[in-house]
């Protein structure tokens, strides 16, 4: 479903410029949950702007869903963000002062879907994420960063996207919250089919995703199925019992 | 975005920061409503002034000794200064065709005096068609006659300011008739006093004295100097006007012997020239009065301006999240021109109510009569719209083309 060939992202010109990505090239089967780790600097955000289609390649194709997006202009790539790909932010971005349900419901403004439609698949995606119906009407800004990231995590399923893609979605986060949000990932990935692409610095957050890229310098190091992928529902047990203890 | 959503997202972004969305909306209010109300004021002023030129008679032509002077500005000899018009040449004028009406007129200040009271006015000396010709109404008594003026009747119609300047505040019309006055130190008797009509531009009719013509030229100016300071004429009917105007003219021409109408030694007033002089002035003066407002608009303008700006840079995660999730340019482009259009229009509506408002009370306090046109208000509406449009361009643009990427980053 995804499939990059020798992408090359270079910034600038002449003796100034800086390769933040070379010949990047591997694919993601739809259903896939993958991790793409690499320390500050590894090009990982780089790759993350270009698999979102924030970004456009120097060099290579990627070719989304059967199609070349890699020569897109820029309302192109803004046509294919609304079908095809779900953001989650480390920062959340969400619109303050603004409810949980306009929030998730947003996408689907963009791409001109019926009032009463947007509401239904609104609440199926909040219900999904985790997001119990009384928070539905809650201002995004009463809200804990858990539930603002669940929030978060809706309105990335909420136009049905091919792709989830979570850049760094625990970063904000305490453990706890970050398990959460990573058991919710889990379950999206595992219960209902949805493609995942994680992006994070961290080894242990990685381990959650069923195969992992690493990245350094720019290039990948090592592409590989995670063996013991861990099981972010069993460690909240855990972490609970602990606590309790 | 449908057209409903963008309502939705104006709306809810404006509301979001109503003190600052309000004082942005108030430079929109002051610009229209200093813009209406100060067009209202001028075009009021403008017709009061007409109107007051049409009051002092109608098809109204004046004959003026001298050579022709500037309306308005540019020092002139003053009226009676300049010696050319004679009682003769009032008579050759009317035999001129569609001449309704013609009144010599002879004017000089006196002091008046009555039962120990006295002051200083204009005493004129007319014929019995002056009152039909200058539209003056008589309250009490009855105006001069044409047989007073040959038989050197020593009688005076006055003004009401004259009654109450020479008989007390308190007298009323019916008590000056009958009465004595010494004009210039020769007696008179007082047998008409005129209606008041209030006076402004083009002296105070309501503080003159009139006496018979021949009485005035007989006793005020001397045996020598048997010259008139005006000669009024009203024409038939308004298209008769400019035939009137030149046929006195080449017949005063012909009286006077003289060849070039340059050097003529006399000059004719048409009311029409003076009313399209006197609109022409206000008009100028309404453009500039609505000048000084458009400037105050283009201010308001700026300031929608700089909270559009200052918008963009406060909710540029905001956009960037916009376009991560599909937003496109023009559906960014189309929310900052919508929040900056939606301002000034609740500006411009405020803002036409306000100075409607202002109009309303300068009316009511007597000030000017005030007239809110309709042209004001469409060209203030459309005006405000513009500047939404064009103030509001270049900060949308400016969101429109922020690269997602960077504006998610931004701190």
């Amino acid at each position: 479903m995804i499939d990059l060939r020798n992408i090359t992202k270079t910034y600038g010109s002449g003796p100034e410029a800086y390769t933040a990505l070379r010949s990047i090239t591997f694919s993601i089967d739809e259903g896939e949950f993958v991790a793409i780790m690499g320390p500050s600097g590894s090009g990982k955000s780089t790759l993350m702007h270009i698999l979102g289609c924030l970004d456009t390649p120097s060099q290579g194709t990627f070719s989304l869903d059967g199609r070349d997006v890699s020569t897109m202009t820029d309302d192109e790539l803004a046509e294919v963000r609304k079908d095809k790909i779900g953001f989650v932010f480390q920062s959340f971005n969400l619109l303050p002062r603004t409810t949980v349900l306009r929030n998730v419901l947003l996408p689907l403004v963009y791409a001109g879907i019926d009032h009463a439609e947007r509401e239904d698949r609104a609440e199926q995606a909040l219900l999904a994420a985790g997001l119990t119906p009384e928070y539905f009407s809650h201002l995004s800004n009463q809200l804990s960063g858990g539930q603002i990231q669940r929030v978060a995590i809706a309105r990335a399923l909420v136009n049905d996207p091919a792709l989830i893609l979570a850049d760094e979605p625990t970063g904000n986060l305490d453990s706890r919250t970050s398990l959460i949000v990573l058991g919710t990932l889990q379950e999206l990935n595992r219960a209902h089919g949805r493609t995942i692409i994680l992006i994070t610095h961290e080894p242990d957050i990685a381990e959650h995703a069923d195969r992992i890229i690493r990245l350094r310098d720019g290039e990948i190091v090592s592409d590989e199925k995670n063996k013991k992928v861990r099981d972010a529902v069993g460690e909240t047990q855990l972490y609970d019992d602990k606590n309790t203890v | 975005m449908k057209n409903r959503d963008l309502i939705d997202e104006t709306y809810a972004a404006l509301s979001a920061n109503k003190s600052r969305s309000a004082l942005t909306i108030l430079g929109i209010v002051i610009g229209i409503a200093s813009v209406i109300a100060l067009t209202a004021i001028g075009q009021g002023a403008q017709n009061s002034i007409q109107s007051s030129i049409q009051s002092i008679g109608s098809n109204l032509i004046e004959v003026l000794p001298g050579a022709a002077r500037q309306i308005g500005f540019g020092a002139s000899g003053g009226r009676g200064t300049a010696r050319s018009l004679t009682n003769a040449d009032k008579t050759a004028v009317a035999n001129v065709a569609n001449i309704a009406a013609i009144s010599g007129e002879y004017s000089s200040r006196f002091q008046v005096a009555a039962a120990g009271a006295n002051t200083n006015t204009s005493v004129d000396g007319v014929d019995a068609a002056y009152a039909s010709i200058r539209n003056l109404v008589i309250d009490q008594g009855t105006f001069i006659t044409d047989v007073q003026s040959s038989s050197l009747a020593r009688v005076a119609v006055v003004g009401p300011t004259v009654v109450t300047d020479l008989f007390g505040a308190s007298a009323v019309a019916s008590d000056a008739i009958g009465a004595r006055i010494r004009i210039n130190n020769l007696q008179f008797t007082i047998q008409g006093v005129t209606k008041t009509k209030g006076g402004s531009g083009f002296g105070n009719q309501d503080t003159m004295i009139y006496i018979p013509i021949g009485t005035a030229l007989q006793y005020f100016a001397g045996a020598s100097n048997q010259y008139l300071s005006t000669i009024d004429i009203q024409a038939a009917d308004q298209t008769s006007m400019t035939q009137v105007q030149n046929d006195v003219t080449s017949l005063l021409l012909t009286r006077h012997n003289i060849t070039d109408s340059t050097k003529a030694d006399f000059s004719i007033l048409n009311q029409a020239d003076i009313v399209s002089t006197a609109s022409s002035i206000t008009s100028t003066f309404t453009t500039l009065l609505a000048a000084v407002a458009g400037i105050s608009l283009i201010v308001g303008g700026i300031g929608i301006m700089n909270m559009m700006l200052t918008t963009v840079t406060e909710r540029m995660r905001e956009i960037g999240l916009r376009k991560a999730i599909g937003a496109t340019r023009r559906d960014i482009n189309m929310q900052f021109l919508a929040e900056a259009v939606a301002l000034t229009f609740v500006g411009g509506a405020l803002g036409i109510a306000l100075g409607w408002g202002v109009s309303y009370l300068v009316s009511s306090f007597g000030i000017v009569q005030a007239q809110v046109t309709l042209s004001s208000v469409l060209l203030a509406f459309g005006v405000s719209a513009a500047i939404g449009i064009v103030f509001g361009w270049y900060p949308a643009r400016r969101a429109s083309n922020l690269n997602p990427i960077d504006a998610l980053r931004y701190e």
